[in-house]
């Protein structure tokens, strides 16, 4: 008897420790849980560098709300989308994200994101009207709501005042004639200088010369291509004509490494792009030289024309445990004052209007270009397959520039291409199953 | 317990692993492959349709993957053999017994081996810069006129090309250098005596030598560079006029940047069809050179 249970405490020791150490494990795993449990913390997920800045911003909202913590977490923009979609399939959610409003419809269609109409309705700080509509728009799919606009990006022309006015213009073009003959004016291939900077690879250029056109892009609810529309074809042949009479040179934004520098060079009058550059430009331009350079809407066919209507939003995932304190967070970033913090600290123009009267935006000459262009932005068709769309678009564009197509030609590949993509969207519609 | 019980039964773990982690996920993307898994079916898998051979079919009428597959079969071509070529020259060298500092040597000819693709891509992208390159500069002071490097779609993938020798070249090399010590010295010392050149030493003693070795490094390349991806993928991003996509590069298109899963399984499963024949290929054609 003695003998047997000498023999069997080795055995009972190391049951013990056994069981400790797995009562160990599971406390150290339950405690750090725990804080993700917790009902007062919050992730919040921000693409590209909008993290850094709002890091700053949330300790004034952690100190609104005692007990709530708010966890940030970045993703590089190159990582965003991926890792999104991976979420979505596993479902690993976070509670709200930053989402670039041209991705909504995406995660709208996987059934990923909360209806935010009745917080809207009865919130006293999100206020739709004063928002610039189309950017609102962008974030309605059908008739929800998925987001609110956090900060606007739209294109338009940063141009050197200094170079147009020795050649005879003393204010930015208005519309696409004027804009043909500065163009005309300042190009000097043979110096290596350059009307504008277009990077055949960037869809944005094209894609906001056609977004000008009174025909929609897609056609029959967004079933068919229409870029075989004569005012497409235009805008295409605006943007061939200027490769063509060499007022842009045909390269990529690779080979284009930094076009700040050469645009401080006079190496290109125009160039055509978003909000984030203001910053870049005061940064990395002299200070003698901070004055020959400004910022115009976009010059439209007749007239100021309309540029996209982009720019990030602030949704809720529905599998979020905590939809009403990511909404009070939404809520806080929206607020005019934050706003306008946020502005100062990364450039991010803030997409409602009241945002714009005070602080460092109300009398900075450099950002007025932008204030007028943003009552003047369209959106993109709603549509998951929309980027895949105007790749493809740019990718034959790409082609016509150098000149291996023409622009009928050049119309109706693009047509092709987009209609293909659609079949998938063509066959759900038309079996779009009745409610059961 | 019989042998073959007891066989299998060590076999196990490893069956069991490759199953797992190889054949299954091998077997799932076959039949993802047969259907038009997009995101439309992540949301609702009652959009899934069954298309059979839709996506092998639809692929073979798109003039992009016959363009990738160009693009690649070039890459191949050209640099499999410049590649074997440098390192076969590099590793001569470093075998000769004129060669001083060979470790300082074989050091730096294999460094580029283990550097990160990403950071020297981004080297490599300044050198080849068509304004402020180096290279340029340099063909710039012979009086050539300067070349737009990864600009130019006819450029481009001589670029890469030539990125991608520099960068694995070193690896070969050490592969050959092995072959080359292992080569017996009184082979060459009998040829001396009987007068034969240096060049005749190679053609004869060296190359038959390095026969098996030189086979294995081919194959082992051509399904390497068959593979190629990271290098556009850091220095073009497939462009420019998609002059740089690869068979790899469409599938990592297609399948995580556009979500069509089922369509880049396809691309997968034809890659590997391709490089399959060309590896059986290659081998017959040694085994029939072996015997002749």
């Amino acid at each position: 008897m003695s003998t047997r249970s000498r023999q069997r405490r080795p055995w009972r020791v190391l049951l013990h420790a056994l069981a400790w150490t797995c009562a160990g494990v599971a406390a150290a795993l339950s405690a750090g849980c725990q804080p993700a449990d917790d009902a007062r913390t919050l992730t919040f997920w921000t693409v590209g560098r909008e993290g850094e800045a709002v890091a700053k911003l949330l300790p004034d909202f952690e100190r609104e709300h005692p007990g709530l913590h708010v966890k940030v977490q970045q993703l590089p923009l190159t990582a965003a989308h991926q890792k999104l979609l991976t979420a979505i399939a596993g479902g690993s959610t976070p509670d709200l994200t930053q989402l670039g409003n041209t991705w909504i419809p995406e995660l709208a269609a996987l059934d990923a994101l909360e209806p935010l109409d009745a917080r809207v309705a009865s919130s006293q700080v999100v206020r739709p009207d004063d928002y610039f509509a189309n950017i609102w728009t962008t974030n309605r799919i059908g008739n929800t709501l998925y987001g609110v606009p956090w900060y606007v990006d739209t294109r338009l022309l940063f141009y050197r005042s200094d170079l147009l006015k020795q050649a005879g213009f003393d204010a930015p073009p208005r519309d696409w004639a004027q804009w043909r003959r500065a163009l005309a004016a300042l190009s000097h291939p043979d110096r290596g200088s350059y009307g504008i900077l277009l990077p055949t690879n960037e869809f944005e250029q094209l894609l906001v010369l056609a977004l000008q056109q009174d025909e929609p892009l897609l056609r029959d609810g967004n079933r068919y291509g229409n870029f075989r529309s004569a005012g497409f074809k235009r805008a295409l042949a605006f943007y061939v004509d200027t490769f063509r009479e060499r007022q842009a040179p045909a390269i990529t934004n690779v080979e284009a490494g930094n076009p700040w520098t050469e645009f401080g060079r006079g190496v290109y009058a125009f160039y055509l792009s978003g909000p984030w550059n203001i910053g870049e430009f005061r940064k990395r331009l002299p200070a003698a030289q901070q004055g020959d350079w400004n910022t115009a809407p976009l010059p439209g066919e007749h007239g100021p024309g309309a540029s996209n209507a982009g720019g990030s939003s602030l949704v809720i995932f529905r599998r979020s445990a905590h939809k009403e304190e990511a909404w009070q967070l939404i809520e806080f970033l929206s607020r005019p004052a934050v706003q306008q913090r946020f502005y100062d600290l990364l450039g991010d123009m803030p997409p409602r209007r009241s945002s714009w009267e005070g602080g460092a935006l109300r009398g900075d000459p450099k950002a007025r270009g932008f204030r007028e262009q943003l009552e003047r932005v369209k959106p993109t068709p709603p549509i998951p397959e929309w980027e895949r769309i105007v790749t493809e678009m740019q990718l034959v564009a790409a082609q016509a520039v150098h000149g291996d197509l023409s622009i009928d030609q050049a119309a109706a590949e693009i047509d092709r291409r987009a209609d293909l993509i659609l079949e998938k969207r063509r066959w759900i519609l038309d079996h779009a199953k009745p409610a059961p | 317990m019989n042998p073959p019980r007891a066989a299998w039964l060590f076999l196990a773990p490893a069956l069991l692993v490759l199953g797992l982690f190889f054949l299954l996920p091998v077997i799932a993307a076959l039949v993802l492959s047969l259907t038009d898994y997009d995101l439309y079916a992540l949301a609702d898998i009652r959009n899934l349709r069954f298309v059979a051979l839709g996506n092998y079919w639809e692929l073979l009428h798109r003039p992009l993957f016959w363009s990738a597959l160009g693009h690649t079969l070039y890459f191949v071509v050209v640099g499999v053999p410049l590649s074997i070529a440098v390192s076969l020259g590099a590793a001569l060298l470093l075998n000769s017994p004129l060669a001083r500092c060979k470790p300082f040597f074989r050091t730096a000819l294999f460094a580029p081996v283990v550097t990160t693709v990403v950071a020297v891509a981004v080297i490599w992208r300044y050198l080849f810069n068509t304004k402020y390159g180096l290279a340029n500069y340099a063909l710039d002071g012979l009086g050539i006129h300067p070349v737009d490097w990864l600009g130019d779609p006819r450029w481009a993938m001589p670029t890469i090309i030539l990125f991608a020798v520099w960068k694995n070249f070193g690896y070969n090399m050490i592969i050959f250098l092995a072959a080359l010590q292992a080569i017996p010295a009184d082979l060459y010392e009998a040829a001396r005596i009987d007068g034969a050149s240096p060049v005749r030493q190679f053609r004869h003693i060296t190359l038959p030598m390095l026969g098996p070795t030189l086979l294995m490094v081919s194959i082992l390349t051509v399904s390497g560079y068959f593979q190629l991806f990271a290098e556009p993928f850091v220095m073009t991003e497939g462009g420019p006029l998609q002059s740089t996509t690869s068979v790899l590069y469409l599938m990592y298109e297609e399948g995580f940047k556009w979500w069509n899963l089922g369509s880049a399984s396809a691309v997968a499963f034809l890659l590997f069809l391709i490089m399959f024949a060309v590896t059986a290929l290659m081998l017959r054609v040694a085994r029939r050179g072996g015997e002749a």
